[in-house]
C-alpha cells in the first residue's frame, strides 16, 4: 500500500521501532504484531552509531541492535519478511544511506517494500541526490519541520515532501515527554498546502496521541515508548498501548481540541 | 532575531561541507551564521575581540627560533608559541571570538564538547569572564585522562557532565551538545571547538584561529625577510591546522598536517587504531558535515584512538578534507610512539613541554626531516601539562 492510500483512512497511527531490537530475527514478527493491533504505518529504524536526533532510549536500542548483528544488509532483508499489507517507512541517518549510495538504498527500499524514507538529518538543501533516487524508485522522500522552523521555510518544505509532513512536536531529541502540546498545535495550523500531517517526537500516552489529532494533524507517531517496552521485553503491553492508541486517535477524530 | 531561511544553502569546500543537522537546528545555524556574518566585519565587534586577545588571552604569541632542535633536524625551525595562550593552548582564540558572538546574539548559557579537556577549559574562561554559565560535555573516558582539566574547568564554575553513549569521548561529547542544543538554543550558544561540524562553524572557527597564521606570516617576514618551505600542524579536527594554514594558502608554503597515527593502519569492526581521518577514512556525514570520516562499509562510525585525547577523533573539518584533496595540503601521520618521541625531545631540546596534540607534529619533523626544506613553523598548539599522567603511564606499559 502507498502512504498516499493509507491516508484516505485518516486519523493514522504511525508507529517506530528500531529493527534489529532486540534481534534481527525478532522484527518481523514484531512488525506484523504491530499492524495487527493497529499500527497504519510502521516506521523502521535503521540503527546508527550517532543518532544526533534520538535520545537516551532510541540511542539504547541503536546499540543493543547494532550489537544484534543489525547492518543495512541485514535491515533489507528483514524489512522484505516483515509482510505487512500497510506502508513500511525507512527511518535513519544519511550516512547510512550515504555509504550504500542514495540511489542503491532507494532501489534496495522499493525491493523490499518501503515505500517512504525519513532521513531526520537530511534538510531538503541537502537532499538532491536522494530525492532524485526517491523519484526514480516510486519512493516517498518525507521532511520535517520543526516548531522553530519559519514559515517561509514551511512552504518549502510542504513543497519538498512526499507522502506526508513530519512535524516535530517539540525541539529537542526524540523521546518520551510530558509536554508534547505546547508548540504543536501551532505548529499543525501554520502547515498551509493539504498535504498530509503526522506529529511525532514525545507523543507517550493515548491521551497525547488523541489531542495532537484533535489539534488537527492527520497521524500520530510514536516511538520511544514502544522501543522502552520492548527493551523490557513486555510485547503484549506493546499491543495494548497501540490498540488503546488507535482507539482514542479514531475517537478524537473530528473533536475540537482541548488544549492547543 | 529574525532570519529567512526558506534557502538554508550553506558554505561548501568542494563537495565537502554543507548543513547534515536535524530540522530543530536548521534555524539556530542560519541564526549564527547570520550574527557572525554580521559581525565578522563590525569594527565595535573587532576591537573588543582584538584587546581581548592582546590583554587576557596574552597575544601576540612568540615565533621562537628553535635553535637546539634546528640544529638535531639541519634545518631552520620556528615554534609558534600557542601553549603560550591564556589557559595553555590555541583553544582560547575561538572561545574568545564565538563568547563574543553569542553575547551580541543575546545568549546566556554556553555549552561545548570537549575531548582533552582543553577547548573545554577555554569555554571555562571565558564562561567565567565574561558571565555566562557554562556546560562542558566529557566522554567518561576523557575524563579519566584528564582529571586535571576537569578540576580546572569546575574551578572556573563550568558544569562537566559526564558522556557515557557510544565511545565516551570526543564524537560523543559532540554528539551530546548537539542534542542539548536542538532543545536548548534559545538562550543557549554552542561552542564548537574545532573548523568541523555544520556551517557555518568550520569558516568561523578557522576564522578566529587565523590570527595564529597572520601574526606568525607577519613574524617570519620580518625576522627572515621570506616565507618559510613548510609549515607543520598538528589535526584532529583541524582548528590549530587550519588557524596556522590559512593564511598561507596562496604562498608557496608546504602545508603539512599531521594526523594521528595511533597503533597503526588497523582496524575492527568498531573500532580504528588511529585518529587519521584524511589518511584512512572515507568520504561521509559526520556532525553536520560531509567530511573524510572513519567509518564501517555500513556507515556507522568507528571509534578512533590515539594517545593525545585532543586527536582522538573519527572525523576532520570538511575544508581540510577538501585542501587535502586538492593537494594543497599534504596529510601526513605520527603514530603514538613518535609523538611521544616528539614529546620527550622538545622538552629536553628546548626546555618546552608540548602537548601530547602538539608532539605528533614535532614527531613529524623529526621523523621526517626532508619533507621540511630549509626553513620551517611548527604550530606548538598547546603545553603538555595536561599530558605529564598519560606519558607516564604509556612508559610504563
Amino acid at each position: 500500500m502507498k502512504i498516499s492510500e493509507a491516508f484516505l483512512n485518516k486519523p493514522l497511527l504511525i508507529v517506530y521501532i528500531c529493527a534489529g531490537d532486540p534481534t534481527p530475527e525478532a522484527t518481523p514478527d514484531l512488525v506484523r504484531r504491530l499492524v495487527a493491533a493497529g499500527a497504519d504505518i510502521v516506521e523502521l529504524g535503521l540503527p546508527h552509531s550517532d543518532p544526533i536526533a534520538d535520545g537516551p532510549t532510541i540511542q539504547a536500542a541503536a546499540q543493543r541492535a547494532i550489537a544484534a548483528g543489525m547492518n543495512t544488509d541485514v535491515y533489507f532483508d528483514v524489512a522484505a519478511q516483515a509482510d505487512v499489507d500497510v506502508p513500511k517507512i525507512f527511518m535513519g541517518y544519511y550516512n547510512m544511506v550515504y555509504a550504500r549510495g542514495p540511489d542503491k538504498f532507494a532501489e534496495d527500499c522499493a525491493k523490499s517494500g518501503i515505500c517512504g524514507m525519513i532521513v531526520p538529518d537530511l534538510p531538503p538543501e541537502e537532499a538532491g541526490p536522494l530525492h532524485d533516487a526517491c523519484k526514480r524508485h516510486g519512493v516517498d522522500l518525507i521532511f520535517l519541520a520543526a516548531p522553530n522552523t519559519p514559515d517561509s521555510r514551511l512552504s518549502m518544505i510542504e513543497k519538498e515532501t512526499s507522502g506526508f509532513l513530519y512535524l516535530v512536536a517539540r525541539t529537542g531529541v526524540t523521546g518520551a515527554k510530558s509536554d508534547v502540546l505546547q508548540s504543536t498545535g501551532d505548529l499543525i495550523a501554520r502547515v498551509s498546502s493539504d498535504v498530509p500531517r503526522a506529529v511525532g517526537f514525545g507523543i507517550s500516552t493515548p491521551e497525547q496521541a488523541a489531542e495532537v489529532i484533535r489539534a488537527g494533524a492527520d497521524a500520530a507517531i510514536v516511538g520511544s515508548v514502544c522501543v522502552d517496552l520492548i527493551a523490557r521485553g513486555e510485547v503484549e503491553r506493546l499491543e495494548e498501548l497501540v490498540r488503546e492508541m488507535k482507539d482514542a486517535i479514531v475517537k478524537a477524530k473530528g473533536k475540537a481540541p482541548i488544549v492547543c | 532575531m529574525k532570519c529567512d531561511t526558506a534557502n538554508a544553502a550553506a558554505v561548501k569546500f568542494g563537495k565537502y561541507g554543507g548543513l547534515f543537522v536535524p530540522e530543530t537546528l536548521v534555524q539556530p545555524i542560519m541564526e549564527l551564521a547570520q550574527a557572525y556574518e554580521r559581525l565578522r566585519s563590525n569594527d565595535d565587534f573587532r576591537d573588543e575581540l582584538a584587546g581581548l586577545l592582546k590583554n587576557f588571552a596574552g597575544r601576540e604569541t612568540p615565533l621562537y627560533h628553535a635553535r637546539n632542535l634546528s640544529r638535531e633536524l639541519g634545518c631552520k625551525i620556528y615554534l609558534k608559541r600557542e601553549d603560550l595562550v591564556h589557559g595553555g593552548a590555541h583553544k582560547l582564540n575561538n572561545t574568545l571570538g564565538q563568547a563574543l558572538v553569542a553575547k551580541r546574539m543575546g545568549k546566556t548559557r554556553l555549552i561545548a564538547e570537549t575531548g582533552a579537556g582543553q577547548h573545554g577549559v577555554a569555554t571555562a574562561i571565558v564562561g567565567a569572564n565574561l558571565g555566562f554559565e557554562t556546560q562542558v560535555y566529557m566522554g567518561e573516558v576523557d575524563i579519566e585522562r584528564q582529571k586535571m582539566n576537569v578540576y580546572r574547568m569546575e574551578l572556573m564554575g563550568a558544569e562537566v557532565i559526564p558522556v557515557r553513549s557510544g565511545s565516551r569521548t570526543l564524537k560523543d561529547a559532540i554528539n551530546e551538545a548537539m542534542r542539548d542544543w536542538a532543545a536548548s538554543f534559545e538562550h543557549t550558544h554552542y561552542l564548537l571547538g574545532t573548523a568541523a561540524g555544520a556551517h557555518p562553524y568550520p569558516s568561523m572557527v578557522r576564522d578566529f584561529q587565523s590570527v595564529i597564521g597572520i601574526e606568525a606570516r607577519g613574524q617570519i617576514l620580518e625576522v627572515e625577510g621570506r616565507l618559510p618551505d613548510s609549515i607543520v600542524a598538528c589535526v584532529g579536527g583541524g582548528s590549530n591546522a587550519m588557524g596556522i594554514f590559512a593564511p598561507f594558502l596562496e604562498d608557496k608554503v608546504r602545508l603539512l598536517a599531521v594526523e594521528a597515527g595511533g597503533r597503526g593502519p588497523g582496524k575492527t569492526d568498531k573500532t580504528a587504531d588511529n585518529g587519521a581521518s584524511l589518511g584512512y577514512g572515507t568520504d561521509g556525514i559526520l556532525h553536520g558535515a560531509l567530511t573524510k570520516i572513519l567509518q564501517d562499509p555500513y556507515g556507522q562510525i568507528l571509534e578512533s584512538y590515539s594517545v593525545a585525547a585532543g586527536l582522538d577523533y573519527p572525523g576532520v573539518g570538511p575544508e581540510l578534507a577538501y585542501l587535502a584533496e586538492t593537494g594543497r595540503v599534504q596529510p601526513k601521520m605520527a603514530d603514538d610512539k613518535t609523538a611521544i618521541l616528539g614529546f620527550r625531545a622538545l622538552s629536553k631540546l628546548e626546555g618546552i613541554i608540548p602537548a601530547l596534540e602538539s608532539a605528533h607534529a614535532v614527531g613529524y619533523a623529526l621523523s621526517e626531516p626532508d619533507a621540511l626544506g630549509e626553513m620551517a613553523i611548527i604550530n606548538i598548539s598547546g603545553r603538555g601539562d595536561k599530558d605529564l599522567a598519560t606519558v607516564m603511564d604509556y612508559e610504563n606499559l
